[in-house]
C-alpha cells in the first residue's frame, strides 16, 4: 500500500505497541496534541494516556525518565520534538543510555529508541536548522539510524523498537510528507544494511535520510548525459554498512558522499576517510563531500539555499571526481 | 498604582503599536513575506509593554524567548528594523540572519530572542551578573513562558541568582498554554508565583491583562533590587489570542475561553480606564491607533524596499 512517512512511523509504534506492552512513546504534545508533526495521530485515543504520555517541556527529565524505564526492563519511544533539542538531553543519551551496560560490564540492556525530525526545514534559522546526526554518530554504545523511504521509515523503527540497544531515530519534518509503496504484510528491516537504489558503472553516490531526494534526482539528471550513477542510501549510520561502500567503489572508482551536517568531523568526512583507507588503490579521484555550508544556518530563505546541500551542488561533485 | 496621564499615554501607545505590528505580520505571513515559525504577541502586549516600560535601558537589560515582536519593539527598537529582520532583508535588526525568532538590539539592550525554550534564563542571570560584579544600578528583566519555568535552567537559574545576589527580575508570562498544552497539565502546582519559594525568592501574580498592574509591579521590585541586590520573581497572568504560532489552529482550547479574555482586552481596558477619568476621547484614541497602524505600514514599507543581504554574508558574522 502507499503511505506517507509521518503514517509509515506511525503503523510501526503502534504495531510495536500492540505486539508488546512494555512499549510507549512519551514526549512533548505527542498525546492530545497528535505530535507536533502529528506522528502520533490518533495513538492516544488507541493505547491511553498510560502509554501515550504528554511531557512538559523538560528534555532533559522525560528522556533520562525513558532511559531509566528502559534499564529496568521497558521499550520507550521517546520522542524529541526536533533534534534541536535533543541538544537540551544530550548528556543522559551519552552518559547513561550510551555507557552505563560498559560501566557495568553489561549487566544492564538499553531498549529504548530516541526519535525526532533532524536537519533543517525552511526559514527557521541557527537553533531550529541542525543535522546533528555527527554528534550521535560519534559515541559508541548508540545507534543511528536515518531512513529515507516509508518502507524503511516503518521496517526500520520496528526494528529499533525491537533492538535491545539506545537507537537514534532521525527523521526529517519536510520528509514526513513523502509517499511510497510499503509492504502489507508484517516485515522488519534489519539495522546496518544499507540498500543500493540504482545500479551504475561511473560514480557512487552515497547518502541517507532527506538529501537522497537530492541524490536521486542528481543521478537522473548525470544518467541523461550518460554518466551511470551508483546510488546508496546508507541509512543505518551506527553501524555502518562498510561493505555494500567499499564494493560499490570498487566497482566505480569513484564516490561523492552526501551528509547534510556539517562536513567538519562529519559522518561524511568519515565516510570519505574509510574509502580512503579501505579503498585506495581502486580509487580514479579523491572521494567528493557534500555537506552544509560550514556556517550557522541564516534565516533568510536565499541564504538558507545557498548554505543547504542541492542537487545542483551534489552534480558538480560528482563533474568534479569525473573530472568533467 | 500610578497615576500619571503622560505614563498612561505612552503605555497605550506602546500596546497599540506592538498590536497593531503583530496583525500587519499575521498578514504579511500569509502573503509568504514572512516564514517560518512566528509567534505572535497579541493579547499579551501589556506584561512586554508594562514591564519594559518601567526600565531604564541604559542600565537595566531586557532579555526574552522567541515570542519576542513585542519585546523587541517595546525596547525602543525601531520598527522597521523589527520588520525587515521578519522578511529576511540586509536591514534587518540581526541583518535578516535571525528572523521572528531572533530580534536582539544590542545597544537597546534588548539581548533577544531565543528559539530554545528556557535556553535564555541562564544567559539573564549572566547578564545581571556583570551588573553585579562591575557594581552597576542596573537590573534584568528575564521573560520566559509557563512552559519554559520547568526546564532545569530555570531552576538552576534562580537558584545560582539567589545565591550570588544577583539583580534580575524573572518574569514567567503565564499565557496558559506552552504550545497545545494548558499548563495546568504539566505542573506540579497551579500557582507558578511559588516556584520561586524553594530558592528562597517570594514570588507574586500580577495581571498581565493590566498594564498598569504590571508596570506598578515591576517598577516597584526593581526599584527595591536597585537599592539591595538579589532576584525578583512575577508570574504575570496573560492570555495569547492566537494559535502558537502561525501554523497552529488551537483546536485545544474553547471559543468561550478565548471570548472572555478577550473581554479583559489590555488595551481596551486602559482606553477605558482613561475616558472614564477624563483624560481620553474617542477622537484622540483613534488618532492613536492610527499612528500605530502607520508605524506598523511603514515598517512593512521599510522592508518591502529593503536589498535581500548579498549571499557571501553567510560566512560573515561567525567569530569576532
Ligand atoms: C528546548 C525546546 N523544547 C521544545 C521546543 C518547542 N517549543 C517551542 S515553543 C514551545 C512552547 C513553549 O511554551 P511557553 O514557554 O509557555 O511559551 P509561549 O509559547 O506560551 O510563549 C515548545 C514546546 C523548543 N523550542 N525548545
Ligand atoms: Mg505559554
Amino acid at each position: 500500500m502507499e503511505l506517507t512517512v509521518r503514517e509509515a512511523l506511525n503503523q510501526a509504534m503502534s504495531e510495536e505497541m500492540r505486539r508488546d506492552k512494555d512499549v510507549f512513546l512519551i514526549g512533548e504534545e505527542v498525546a492530545q496534541y497528535d505530535g507536533a508533526y502529528k506522528v502520533s495521530q490518533g495513538m492516544l485515543k488507541e493505547f491511553g494516556p498510560k502509554r501515550v504520555i504528554d511531557t512538559p517541556i523538560t528534555e532533559e527529565g522525560f528522556t533520562g525518565l525513558g532511559i531509566g524505564a528502559a534499564m529496568a526492563g521497558l521499550r520507550p519511544i521517546v520522542e524529541w520534538m526536533t533534534l534541536n533539542f535533543s541538544l537540551m538531553a544530550i548528556d543522559q543519551v551519552i552518559n547513561n543510555a550510551a555507557k552505563t551496560r560498559y560501566m557495568s560490564g553489561g549487566q544492564f540492556a538499553f531498549p529504548i529508541v530516541f526519535r525526532g525530525p533532524n536537519g533543517p526545514a525552511e526559514f527557521l534559522a541557527a537553533q531550529h536548522s541542525q543535522a546533528l546526526q555527527s554528534l550521535f554518530a560519534h559515541i559508541p554504545g548508540l545507534k543511528v539510524c536515518a531512513p529515507s523511504t516509508p518502507a524503511d521509515a516503518k521496517g526500520m523503527l520496528k526494528s529499533a523498537i525491537r533492538d535491545d540497544n539506545p537507537v537514534i531515530f532521525l527523521e526529517a519534518e519536510m520528509m514526513y510528507s513523502w509517499k511510497g509503496e510499503v509492504p502489507d504484510e508484517e516485515y522488519l528491516v534489519r539495522l546496518g544494511e544499507a540498500a543500493v537504489r540504482a545500479e551504475g558503472q561511473d560514480v557512487t553516490i552515497a547518502g541517507f535520510s532527506k538529501p537522497m531526494r537530492n541524490i536521486l534526482e542528481a543521478a537522473e539528471a548525470l544518467e541523461k548525459r550518460g554518466i551511470s550513477c551508483e546510488v546508496i542510501d546508507i541509512r543505518s549510520i551506527r553501524p555502518l554498512d562498510e561493505e555494500t561502500i567499499f564494493s560499490s567503489v570498487k566497482k566505480t572508482n569513484r564516490i561523492v558522499v552526501v551528509d547534510e551536517a556539517w562536513p567538519f568531523a562529519s559522518v561524511g568526512s568519515h565516510i570519505s576517510h574509510l574509502v580512503t583507507t579501505n579503498c585506495f588503490d581502486y580509487l580514479d579521484a579523491p572521494p567528493g563531500l557534500v555537506a552544509m555550508e560550514d556556517v550557522p544556518m541564516p534565516y533568510n530563505r536565499e541564504m538558507e539555499k545557498q548554505v543547504c546541500i542541492s542537487t545542483d551542488k551534489i552534480v558538480k561533485a560528482a563533474e568534479s571526481v569525473l573530472y568533467l | 498604582m500610578i497615576n500619571d496621564k503622560k505614563i498612561f499615554l505612552t503605555l497605550l501607545a506602546d500596546m497599540l503599536l506592538v498590536r497593531r505590528f503583530e496583525e500587519l505580520v499575521a498578514r504579511m505571513y500569509g502573503l509568504r513575506k514572512i516564514g517560518g515559525f512566528c509567534h505572535l504577541y497579541i493579547g499579551e502586549e501589556a506584561v512586554a509593554v508594562g514591564a519594559i516600560s518601567s526600565l531604564d535601558l541604559k542600565t537595566d537589560y531586557v532579555i526574552a524567548a522567541y515570542r519576542d515582536h513585542g519585546h523587541a519593539l517595546a525596547c525602543g527598537m525601531d520598527p522597521g528594523a523589527v520588520m525587515a529582520e521578519l522578511y529576511g532583508k540586509e536591514t534587518g535588526c540581526s541583518k535578516g540572519k535571525g528572523g521572528s525568532m531572533h530580534m536582539y538590539d544590542a545597544g537597546k539592550h534588548m539581548f533577544g530572542g531565543n528559539g530554545i525554550v528556557g535556553g535564555q534564563i541562564p544567559v539573564a542571570a549572566g547578564l545581571a551578573f556583570k551588573i553585579a560584579y562591575r557594581e552597576e544600578k542596573g537590573v534584568v528583566l528575564c521573560f520566559f513562558g509557563d512552559g519554559a519555568i520547568h526546564q532545569g535552567s530555570f531552576h538552576e537559574s534562580v537558584n545560582l541568582a539567589k545565591i550570588y545576589n544577583l539583580p534580575i527580575i524573572f518574569i514567567c508570562e503565564n499565557n496558559q498554554y506552552g504550545m497545545g498544552t494548558d499548563f495546568r497539565r504539566v505542573s506540579a502546582i497551579d500557582d507558578l508565583s511559588a516556584m520561586g519559594k524553594s530558592y528562597g525568592i517570594d514570588g507574586k501574580q500580577v495581571n498581565g491583562m493590566d498594564v498598569l498592574e504590571v508596570y506598578s509591579e515591576v517598577k516597584k521590585l526593581s526599584d527595591e533590587i536597585k537599592k539591595k541586590p538579589g532576584p525578583g520573581f512575577l508570574e504575570i497572568k496573560t492570555y495569547r489570542y492566537k494559535g502558537h504560532s502561525m501554523s497552529d489552529p488551537a483546536k485545544y482550547r474553547t471559543k468561550e475561553e478565548l471570548a472572555e479574555y478577550r473581554q479583559r482586552d489590555p488595551i481596551e481596558l486602559l482606553k477605558v480606564r482613561m475616558i472614564d477619568a477624563g483624560q481620553l476621547d474617542e477622537a484622540e484614541y483613534k488618532k492613536m491607533d492610527d499612528k500605530a497602524k502607520k508605524i506598523s505600514q511603514d515598517a512593512a514599507d521599510f522592508a518591502e524596499s529593503s536589498a535581500q543581504p548579498a549571499l557571501d554574508e553567510i560566512y560573515s558574522d561567525i567569530f569576532a
